[in-house]
């Protein structure tokens, strides 16, 4: 499903060159649910950027379902953006005068599929993440779990080949984290392939691999047994 | 451009301006303002325009007078300060010799200018008023309103120097009752009784204002001893004239037959309305030119306004430009959404403006009237211009709504998302 290939990555910062990507080489199956782990500084939020198509490598191929994302245009990388990937962010980033429906319906409306059709994949959607009945709700009357679902329902809404989650639980208490990893891991048995950013170990082994990210290199890559969520919620 | 007729493009904006209230609303205050004071002001502008067209309209443009005043050049042996009286006999000459005039109305009057008064007399009151001696075309020159079932002086009124007169509305006032017949009604005038035939009211600014006494000039010749001389006379040249060559030419003819020099300019008085009307037109389309200018700058300012919330605006929702944008909307989509934002602003805010103003002219409107007392007469806007300044509002919308559009699609999807 992923395929990058000695990926590099500097920042200019002012006059000095800040090299965060040092030659990546990793991939990631259907159906995965890969961990990438690292302290802050690790280069793995520039990893998920640059494999979310928001931020390019300087050199080093990458390659998503076969096909080359290189050189895109900005239209171009959100046209892929939105048929290939879902994004779910630390801080939700849901849009704040749109219901949760009309949240969840926005990258369908990027789609251009009928309204119809776009609510009532919302609904289907929002009822995966078991909030059918919050769907009028604007973010301000949710709670950070809440919201962190109706993102997730977002994410899946466009049906994408990989799901991107940025530190999905770095702005909630550990109960939600665990209700939000549950979700996630229900969705990746369904055979979703999602990559999680993370730092907190016990999400990490949530997942079934952790790749370990460190100044820019990976340190390790290993297969984990799973920890179930569930038994936590 | 296909998305610009879709339901769903302007579901989404509505979705974003009804969402940010007080936004939209002071955005729109400022467009609304503008042309709200467009709509008016030029409402306004037209409605004087429309007024001073009305007083001229009863007066003929191309209409001059004439009065002799003194001579400032000696000439054939005459000395310099010589009076000079005009006569019927310079009428006659001069409605044989210049074939520009269409009319020529020789007027006397007394009360005017250091002469007595006329003493009118009805029952036991009395007054002291100017009174005319006129032909029947001065009418045509110098309109005035008759009441209903009066007339003004005619040919036979002059044929046999009747004894009557038309009196101004406000003698009437003085000496009539409410609803009193004046017509047939017999007053004395220095003595002599007159039959009144009309009451009348001026149209527009004269001598005469509304208590002067009009009499047949023949009548008055005989009353007051005038002989053939007279006060002034009023000359309208023929409509394809200009009345000011009209007026170099009646007073070459005067100078020549009153022994006076070329060159002097004392001898006749004049005045013509030809360049008074140039000046008002010139007046009028200045407050014209000034309110367009005033209007449109307006408009600029509340469209820049506009500009200015949005471009803030795009600052404020970067995030959410972000997130649109990694939800996979293109440059284009965020720029066409943010343009649309702003045109439909404008255009929502014009239209409310075009609104308030015409209500305004409205009220306005039917507060004066047809009151003469407020040089404003229909204050309306041409339909063009409230399309075309529409339009450009619109326009400008557009133009102004690039600048936050390109700015919003400026910045970097991952740079909206970064975690602060």
């Amino acid at each position: 499903m992923i395929e990058i290939k000695d990926l590099h990555k500097s920042y200019q910062m002012g006059s000095n060159s800040l090299h965060v990507l040092k030659g990546i080489n990793f991939s990631v199956k259907e159906g995965e649910l890969v961990a990438i782990m690292g302290s802050s500084g690790s280069g793995k939020s520039t990893l998920l950027n640059i494999l979310g198509m928001l931020d390019e490598a300087d050199t080093g191929s990458y390659f998503l379902d076969q096909v080359p994302i290189k050189g895109l245009n900005e239209t171009k990388a959100a046209q892929y953006r939105n048929k290939f990937l879902g994004f779910v962010f630390q801080s939700f980033n849901l849009i704040n005068y749109k219901s949760a429906l009309e949240n969840v319906a926005l990258p369908l409306y990027y789609q251009r599929k009928k309204r119809k059709e776009r609510t009532e994949k919302a609904m289907e959607y929002l009822g995966k993440v078991s909030l059918a009945e919050w769907a009028t709700h604007l973010p301000s009357e949710l709670s950070g779990g809440q919201k962190q679902r109706v993102a997730i329902a977002r994410a899946l809404a466009a049906d994408p080949k990989v799901l991107l989650a940025d530190e999905p639980t770095g702005a909630l208490d550990s109960k939600t984290s665990y209700e939000v990893m549950d979700i996630i891991q229900g969705i990746n048995d369904e055979g979703k392939t999602i990559l999680v950013v993370t730092h907190e170990e016990d999400i990490a082994n949530m997942c079934k691999r952790i790749v370990h990210l460190k100044d820019g290199v990976i340190v390790e890559d290993k297969a984990v047994e799973q920890v179930r969520a569930s038994q936590y919620v | 451009m296909k998305f610009i007729f879709e339901r769903d493009t302007w579901q989404e904006i509505y979705g974003a301006i009804r969402k940010n209230k007080i936004r939209t609303i002071i955005t729109v205050i400022g467009v609304t303002w503008g042309v709200f004071l467009f709509v008016v002001l030029l409402g306004m502008a037209k409605g004087l325009d429309n007024s001073f067209r009305s007083q001229f309209n009863d007066f003929a443009t191309n209409t001059m007078f004439l009065w002799g005043q003194q001579t400032s050049m000696p000439n054939n042996g005459f000395k310099r300060g010589r009076g000079m009286q005009l006569t019927l006999d310079d009428v006659e000459a001069l409605e044989s010799q210049v074939s520009d005039i269409e009319y020529i109305a020789p007027r006397n009057v007394t009360g005017q200018w250091g002469t007595p008064p006329g003493q009118f007399v009805r029952g036991s009151k009395s007054g002291a008023f100017k009174v005319f001696g006129d032909y029947p075309t001065i009418d045509k020159v110098s309109k005035k309103k008759i009441f209903d079932g009066g007339r003004f002086i005619n040919e036979e009124d002059i044929k046999y120097e009747r004894k009557v007169c038309v009196i101004g509305e406000d003698i009437y006032k003085q000496f009539y009752d409410k609803e009193e017949e004046a017509i047939g009604d017999f007053v004395k005038i220095n003595g002599i009784y007159f039959k009144v035939i009309g009451v009348y009211k001026p149209t527009q600014q004269g001598f005469e204002g509304d208590d002067s006494i009009f009499l047949p000039f023949t009548t008055f010749q005989t009353i007051f001893n005038q002989g053939r001389n007279i006060s002034w006379m009023v000359i309208t040249a023929k409509a394809d004239k200009n009345i000011v060559n009209t007026e170099a030419k009646i007073k070459t003819a005067l100078k020549r037959m009153h022994d006076v020099h070329p060159d002097d300019d004392q001898a006749f008085g004049s005045f013509n309305l030809g360049e008074e009307v140039a000046k008002v037109n010139g007046f009028l389309s200045g407050m014209r030119l000034i309110t367009y200018i005033v209007g449109i700058a307006t408009l600029i300012a509340g469209v820049i306004a506009i500009g200015n919330v949005l471009l803030i605006t795009v600052k404020e929702r970067t995030r959410e430009i972000g997130v649109r944008r990694a939800l996979g909307a293109t440059p284009a989509e965020i720029r066409g959404q943010i343009m649309l934002e702003s045109i439909m602003l404008t255009f929502i805010a014009g239209l409310i403006g075009f609104v308030f103003g015409t209500i305004v002219l409205w009220g306005v409107n039917s507060a004066i009237g047809n009151s003469d007392d407020v040089p404003i007469l229909n204050p309306t806007v041409d339909f063009f211009a409230v399309v075309g300044a529409l339009l450009s509002i619109v326009l400008l919308g557009t133009i102004i709504g690039l600048i936050p559009a390109q700015k919003a699609v400026s910045i970097k999807p991952i740079e909206a998302l970064r975690e602060e």
